[in-house]
């Protein structure tokens, strides 16, 4: 499945509408600054197996988030860089390396053509689907290769441990099911997608066991199902929910989740929210040196 | 008087919500809709947006922006907590008034689409026809808007009928269907993964707004089910 993602529209979630956006919202920006774009830029969010493009015009293009072992033309690219493509070229992703999505950025932004955007539309690909860009305005000579250092990638994995702030009904958990969330590895199950992840672990189960009223949730919200078990909601998740709230994933982990597949794992750790906030604070910073230095190197 | 919120926590470390209570009422409601006018009619900086629930009121924010625009060395949520502090004591009570007339919602209860009527029946000690007939007696208020785009929670289900949500959520609920989560109910706009009992199914589109809105109920409106 390969859909256009940008970093999420707010504003809407008074009507249920979530913002949607990027899975990997890191690799989406990445993606973007490698090739000059402001952040916001829609790109290509590809699950494998991804598209075959071939591109009608000399532009120059960056691929982050997961490996799929692209090739340009037949010559294999390494992942997060940016290179310039010939008109007639062919990208090609030929197998799942690592990760769940990987994203495409395409220098001035990318679009389907004659996009008609309903309250729901996805902006999904299909065979035959024309891409545009969005400003054509970026100047597409032939420039050199960029290679990201991943010293300033999140430690993207498998299992990763992902950090949460206690959620509204955290302490709702009695004692035995508190440590079986910090202490347990957790899997992806097959009931998972862009909306939300299913976990399966031990189950856990709240001291209490009243009917809650329906509040806002956010992408990273970890909810207790009746049944005992967890589920993450993701960029597409529903905006509001009537599960007890476990947990937040902290927002600079998101990635870490959105890089999973079915039958990944992962444990979580509790933080404190001032350290949410400072590994935040750390990736902001870090783009915006990331943007320096894309703008330095020209 | 003034409200005092129950209880202020967060929701991740990007919105904070502020709760007043943890029972469906008119009051509470309307307080949470005003406190959420209040906000997003004066934005702090590093608002992102405002989300009205049943009782309680979310606020999404970008916290590096409010940490940057902050004079107080203190966490972004601390900062947010005391600004939706501070307008919590400006809000008045205010008895909720609606002079609109109910919007009507025509419901389709056979069997084929009445997926959940016996097993409501059953959970209930009524007669399925029992069910229908108390659930179109009440007149509902919109209380939120929320789960999927034009999802409206109405209320308040009588206590005789209020079945609590399924164990594990249907995977495909259809598009139409009108369901009962405790005593709240509500109309799925699309088709969707869900867990609430479902009564009925209309044909009407939720989507279908009006004045600038992308779905057909705000909140505080007042809604009546009539079986076709």
């Amino acid at each position: 499945m390969t859909s256009v993602q940008g970093l999420g529209t707010y504003g809407m979630q008074r009507y249920g509408i979530n913002p949607r956006g990027a899975m990997d919202r890191f690799a989406a920006r990445v993606a973007n600054i490698l090739v000059g774009n402001p952040e916001t830029d829609p790109v290509l969010e590809a699950y494998f197996p991804g598209p075959e493009i071939e591109f009608t015009k000399a532009v120059r293009f960056a691929l982050t988030g997961a490996d799929f072992a692209a090739h340009l033309d037949g010559s294999p690219l390494p992942n997060w860089s940016a290179v310039s493509a010939r008109s007639g070229q062919v990208l090609d992703l030929r197998q799942k390396i690592s990760g769940a999505c990987a994203y495409l950025a395409i220098e001035g932004g990318i679009e389907i053509s004659n996009i008609d955007e309903p309250v729901n539309s996805a902006r999904r690909l299909s065979k035959g689907t024309k891409l545009v860009q969005c400003r054509k305005d970026g100047s597409s000579g032939p420039r050199s290769r960029l290679l990201l250092s991943h010293s300033i990638c999140p430690r993207y994995g498998v299992a990763p441990r992902v950090r949460a702030v206690e959620g509204a009904e955290f302490s709702e958990l009695g004692p035995n099911s508190v440590r079986a969330f910090g202490k347990s590895v957790f899997t992806v199950t097959n009931d998972s997608n862009r909306m939300g992840y299913r976990l399966s672990g031990p189950p856990l189960n709240a001291v209490t066991n009243t009917e809650m009223l329906s509040a806002a949730v956010t992408f990273g919200t970890i909810q207790l199902l009746p049944d005992g078990q967890l589920i993450v909601l993701m960029a597409d998740h529903q905006t509001s929910g009537g599960y007890p709230r476990v947990a937040n994933v902290i927002t600079a982990d998101l990635p870490l989740l959105a890089q999973l597949s079915s039958n990944d794992s992962v444990s979580f750790e509790i933080v404190d929210l001032e350290v949410a906030e400072a590994a935040l604070a750390q990736i902001e910073s870090d783009i915006a040196r990331l943007r320096v230095a894309v703008e330095l190197h020209g | 008087m003034s409200f005092t919120p129950a209880r202020i926590f967060p929701l991740g470390d990007s919105a904070l919500t502020v709760e007043f209570g943890s029972v469906m009422s008119d009051e509470l409601n309307a307080a949470a809709i005003r406190l959420e006018e209040m906000v997003a009619a004066d934005p702090f900086p590093g608002f992102v947006e405002s989300v009205p629930a049943i009782a309680s009121t979310t606020v999404f924010y970008d916290p590096v922006i409010v940490r940057a625009r902050s004079a107080a060395a203190v966490s972004a949520f601390l900062t947010v907590h005391d600004h939706m502090m501070g307008l919590t004591e400006k809000l008045e009570r205010t008895s909720p008034v609606n002079d609109e007339p109910a919007i009507e919602i025509p419901v389709n209860f056979s069997p084929d689409v009445a997926l959940d009527l016996d097993l409501i029946a059953s959970h209930c000690g009524l007669a399925p026809g029992d069910v229908i007939d108390r659930f179109v007696s009440a007149t509902y208020r919109v209380f939120m808007l929320g789960f999927l785009p034009g999802f409206a929670y109405l209320g308040t289900v009588e206590e005789a009928i209020a079945v609590p949500r399924k164990n594990a959520p249907r995977l495909r609920v259809p598009a139409g269907s009108v369901g009962i989560a405790g005593r709240q109910t509500g109309v799925y706009p699309l088709e969707s993964p869900g867990g609430w009992q479902i009564i009925g199914r209309t044909d009407i589109d939720m989507l279908a707004g009006k004045a600038g809105s992308p779905c057909l109920l705000k909140p505080g409106d007042a809604v009546r089910f009539i079986p076709v």
